[in-house]
């Protein structure tokens, strides 16, 4: 059965092929082609929304991309739920479900729209204005009350299902827009070879082809002509054609940003199928040929159901073969609603009048409604709509004051003349300029390598249109390297031209303060805010904008922006350039979050980064922690232990016997050449020149300013060898570091640095059992104490493989560091393990490692220290090269401030009650009693309990730290205040016996 | 994102291969440690902020990793020119392309 508002043979759908949808629970039919809207419409529907402030009853403005009103829910499963798409661009599949949205408890009864009457309290400005005190109202009151009633859609709650895709592309063209204009600059420089993309955001190409009934291309009506222009560029080779393809940023450099819809218009998607796809499109040269977008008359209750730009009835009519209702009426103030009104008279429908601003207009469009029977009348306005969930009259006027007379029309026409879509034009840089005889921003100066084209750049007319942009397609192909023109210019045989109208709030729209003429629909703002932000004060059309929020809906103002800077013009009496023109922003339309973030989400959303080790430790049951992008064993919980048990058994394990650890994650570089002891000498503040192959050192690296930046032990392999480890976390700065400083600042040294963090894996065997675990696996090195002392490197073999063998420790036990090739890592600590279990040895991970060496007092870069603690803060003066003369840091540690007394030092602090454990972060204060704010002097950077020592430790930065050795100072904490003593930083073996023990 | 001509790799590459390293030409002295606190805050602390050309260190991090020069317009965000790090601070600058 066809839908009551369906013209049959009307359009170009095929209207025996319908298919099912809903909208709010009512099940509709519709025609394959159809869109939500145009479905909708044909079966008389036009109420579909409510506004967003005052709860208006909203219906279709348009047929496209700039739709203000008719937002609506579309629901394919409970995750696949998306909010504010517009029903006018959303193409119906079969089982379509969709939903209004902003009302309560149904579309035509909405309870908040006595928003509407209380609505001078909502006035321009009403959030600045009404919720400024008391101040506890906004915590508890406005600000849930706002955040409440903001918003239109409900956001999904589950998590998106679908995946999106990504593509980077390269062309010498890119087309955007797919228009008469956009279509014959493709072919015109497709035709040359080169390669050209050419992308529309709608699913069919032809833009305002869709409705000009008028136009005749190539002896063809000119919809049929863009189909046929579109296959034969999609039979070229060098052309990629883009449908469903918004191009929503224009970046640097031509630097082109679109959506392509790949799924959402499909009835049962393939879930291999990507919902959308984000192109990354860097062209030689672009060719913009986004059309004009239609504005409509600003008069009282413009916004009621069935009052919409007259282009959108003439595309629903030509294009979807529907009526938008069965007595129109026309409001319009340039010629091209005269278009409309003839197109549904000669269908059937019926034309009360139409209403013309303009005095005494004059043109064949004029004569020809005449002559099909249609009253027009001049010099009137349509001071107000009647109806309220659908318009049912229009008042006209004459425009200067006069007799009322009110037609019946179920739905009104309204035009008030074109503004040129120059959006990504002005995303570009480019500067536009106003035309003052056309009334239009106008692509003024360019600033990348594109050319504006066709009605975008306000050019007026068919003809003219594709002699502009074919030439400008020919043009761009030849100057990204093209030098064959070989195709023929399309011929335009009949054409419809129209410019002018008005800017601005019509008679209708007040001065009564009570009267609602729409300026921007989606926002709600009326001519009368826009007035009222000049009257309060506001000077800049961007002030307006933002106490008004003219413009600043989702829709970006696409029919709003230029009528309201003309009212805000008019109210200053100020020339319109002169109140200068907002700037316009990347999206052109709303972007979902999925297509920007395409792949990047969950495991893919950064890389995790695990050692050879890592399947042994998960085998056994570690629990991990996140250190960047490593994961790190952090404990190894026998059955029935928390964390607390495993790290006291792992601790007192290495004391007692030993432990093994998983060092893998330390960053490693060799700094390899002739000049490798200078450039160490210049990096670390440490001496190096002196140090013999096979020995360690502990070394500082500074920045320029004098503050420590990494640590870490270096071993020298060879006189021009070095094996130097990083923090984990501080890897890549630090090679990024060196790499600078031979690179740009001692280019002179011949040295090679190389990152190894990820060749060699690192088994730590530390505590008195150490040697004998690693012992008999080791071939080619002397373990004794006098062969291998602590601190020292060898190279040889371990269990057959390569190996670097360190004897070092970060627990103060005797302890080695084996490095082997990654690959034979998970291989060598097995072997390790099982000599380690005959020993009854333990694994011990990140959280052991951590209270071990605070035991000890060995300080981590990052924790006790925060980028402004210095060698001499931190109590390591010991490693600084006193002798040297240069080294990066040397300069800023000398600092009036770096040498003033009553810097933080780092010291040692424990609790009175030795079972109290500090919380890491911590402030200290000398004086618990004074008043609050309390003067702070320090804080806790490490804080562990030690089951070695049977008490808790902690390590601090305290303001002249070194100097209150055996001072109780106090730690302030919610519950009570804690008493502490100041002690030295080694809790556990202060003589360092043990090192050989 | 910009395009950037590296003068080792002899191309134009995106901006996402690079990486910015701070203000070109600010030379570390060979006998820093004996510089004025005046001359080490100069070196150190202040930088220019030019509305216009700056000369800038950038690096490519993720391509031939070396360090390099850029003369970069901060209005119209665009690269006037990019040269090797070690050679001196351009004189001639070529005209700002459109």
């Amino acid at each position: 059965m066809i839908a009551a508002f369906r013209i049959p043979g009307a359009g170009r759908l095929k209207q025996a092929e319908t298919t099912r949808f809903s909208f709010d629970g009512r099940s509709y039919a519709g025609v394959e082609g159809d869109t939500l809207a145009s479905a909708l419409l044909a079966n008389g529907v036009h109420l579909v929304g409510r506004s967003f402030k005052y709860h208006r009853p909203r219906g279709f403005l348009s047929a496209g991309a700039e739709e203000p009103n008719a937002l609506v829910e579309i629901k394919r499963d409970a995750a696949r739920k998306t909010p504010n798409v517009r029903a006018t661009v959303q193409e119906l599949y079969d089982g379509l479900t969709a939903q209004s949205q902003n009302r309560w408890p149904s579309l035509a009864f909405d309870v908040s729209a006595v928003g509407d009457i209380a609505s001078p309290l909502l006035s321009a400005g009403f959030y600045y204005k009404t919720f400024m005190w008391p101040k506890s109202a906004w915590k508890n009151l406005y600000e849930p009350k706002i955040r409440a009633a903001a918003g239109l859609g409900v956001a999904p709650d589950q998590p998106d299902p679908d995946h999106y895709a990504a593509r980077f592309a390269h062309c010498d063209v890119l087309v955007l827009g797919g228009g008469a204009a956009g279509i014959a600059a493709a072919l015109a420089a497709a035709e040359t070879g080169v390669r050209v993309i050419l992308a529309d955001e709608q699913a069919d190409f032809g833009g305002s082809l869709h409705f000009e009934s008028g136009a005749k291309v190539d002896g063809q009506d000119g919809f049929a002509w863009a189909q046929g222009a579109v296959a034969t560029l999609k039979a070229m080779d060098n052309v990629r054609v883009l449908s469903r393809t918004t191009a929503f940023g224009y970046y640097a450099q031509n630097f082109v940003g679109l959506v392509e819809r790949v799924s959402d218009h499909l009835p049962n998607p393939d879930r291999e199928l990507p919902r959308e796809r984000l192109w990354q499109v860097r062209a030689r040269r672009v060719v913009l040929a986004t059309g004009a977008i239609e504005r409509h008359m600003v008069f009282a209750d413009n916004d009621r159901p069935g009052i919409m730009l007259a282009s959108a009835a003439r595309t629903y009519l030509n294009h979807y073969g529907v009526a938008v209702g069965r007595n129109v009426g026309v409001y319009t103030a340039n010629d091209s609603a005269y278009a409309a009104a003839i197109d549904l008279k000669k269908a059937g429908v019926g034309v009360a009048a139409i209403v013309d601003l303009r005095d005494n207009p004059t043109g064949p469009v004029i004569d020809e409604a005449r002559a099909l029977g249609i009253e027009v009348n001049f010099g009137r306005a349509v001071i107000r709509a009647g109806g309220k969930l659908r318009v049912s009259s229009m008042t006209v006027q004459p425009k200067n004051g006069g007799g009322e007379r009110t037609i019946p029309v179920d739905a009104i026409l309204m035009s008030a003349g074109w503004t040129p879509s120059v959006h990504l034009f002005s995303q570009s840089r480019g500067k536009v300029v106003f035309n003052d005889e056309t009334k239009r921003f106008v692509p003024g100066i360019y600033a990348q390598d594109c050319v504006s084209v066709g009605a975008c750049n306000g050019t007026d007319g068919l003809s003219a249109t594709i002699d502009e942009a074919y030439a400008a397609g020919a043009k761009a192909a030849k100057d990204a390297g093209a030098n064959t023109v070989k195709g023929t210019k399309p011929k335009v045989d009949a054409s419809e031209s129209w410019s002018r109208g008005m800017l601005g709030a019509a008679p209708g729209a007040g001065p009564d303060t009570t009267v609602k003429a729409f300026v921007d629909f989606q926002n709600d703002v009326t001519a009368k805010d826009i007035r009222q932000a000049v009257h309060e004060g506001m000077r800049s059309i961007e002030h307006v904008k933002r106490f008004t929020t003219n413009g600043m809906a989702t829709d970006q103002g696409k029919t709003s922006n230029m009528h309201g800077l003309a009212i805000a013009a008019e109210t200053l009496g100020k020339p319109i350039p002169q109140v200068g023109l907002t700037t316009f922003r990347a999206p052109y339309t709303p972007v979902t979050f999925g297509s920007i973030v395409g792949h990047a989400r969950g495991k893919l959303f950064d890389p995790t980064r695990k050692t050879a080790i890592h399947p042994w430790a998960e085998a056994q049951g570690a629990v991990f922690e996140d250190v960047g992008q490593w994961k790190r064993a952090w404990y190894f919980p026998k059955p029935g232990e928390d964390m607390h048990a495993a790290v006291d058994r792992e601790c007192v394990t290495v004391r007692k016997t030993a432990g093994l650890f998983d060092a893998s994650t330390l960053g490693k570089i060799e700094v390899v050449g002739p000049d490798a002891a200078k450039f160490m000498e210049l990096l670390y503040t440490n001496p190096w020149e002196k140090l013999e192959p096979g020995r360690c050192r502990y070394g500082i690296m500074l920045r320029e300013d004098g503050f420590i930046y990494d640590d870490g032990v270096v071993g020298r392999l060879a006189p021009d060898r070095f094996h130097v480890t990083t923090t984990t976390g501080g890897a890549p700065r630090v090679m990024n570091h060196m790499e600078d400083y031979l690179q740009t600042e001692f280019p002179h040294l011949n040295v090679w640095l190389t990152s190894i963090t990820e060749q060699w894996a690192v088994i730590a065997v530390q505590g008195p059992k150490s040697r004998e675990i690693i012992a008999p696996l080791v071939e080619g090195i002397d373990m004794s104490d006098e062969a291998l002392p602590h601190m020292s490197v060898r190279e040889g073999r371990i269990c057959g493989v390569p190996a670097r063998l360190f004897r070092m420790s970060f627990t103060g036990e005797r302890g080695f560091e084996v490095n082997v090739p990654a690959d034979y890592g998970e291989a060598v600590w097995e072997a390790l393990w099982a000599e380690g279990q005959k020993h009854g040895a333990c694994a011990y991970g990140t959280e052991a490692m951590h209270v071990l060496r605070a035991e000890k007092g060995y300080i981590i870069v990052g924790q006790d220290t925060d980028g402004t603690v210095t060698p001499g803060d931190a109590g390591l003066d010991w490693a600084v090269g006193k002798k040297k003369t240069d080294f990066v840091g040397i300069r800023g540690m000398a600092r009036p401030d770096l040498v003033a007394k009553g810097r933080k030092q780092l010291v040692g602090l424990k609790t009175k009650d030795p079972k109290v454990v500090l919380e890491e972060g911590a402030q200290i204060v000398g004086d618990p009693k004074q008043a609050i704010p309390m003067t702070m002097i320090g804080h806790v950077t490490s804080s562990y309990w030690s089951e070695n020592c049977g008490r808790s430790i902690a390590l601090a930065l305290v303001a002249g730290g070194r100097d209150r050795m055996g001072e109780t100072l106090y730690v302030p904490m919610p519950n009570g205040t804690i008493e502490v003593e100041v002690t030295g930083m080694v809790f556990f073996d202060e003589k360092g016996e043990r090192l050989n023990g | 994102m910009l395009l950037i001509r590296c003068p080792y790799c002899e191309e134009e590459r995106p901006e996402l291969e690079f990486r910015n390293a701070g203000e070109a030409h600010i030379a570390r002295s060979p006998n820093i440690a004996g510089e004025s606190d005046d001359d080490f805050e100069k070196f150190f602390f202040i930088r220019s902020n030019p509305k216009g050309i700056i000369y800038e260190r950038w690096r490519h991090m993720h391509g031939c990793a070396r360090f390099f020069n850029a003369v970069r317009d901060t209005v119209s965000d665009r690269f006037l020119m990019t040269y090797k790090a070690g050679e001196p601070k351009p004189t001639k600058l070529p005209g700002a392309a459109k």
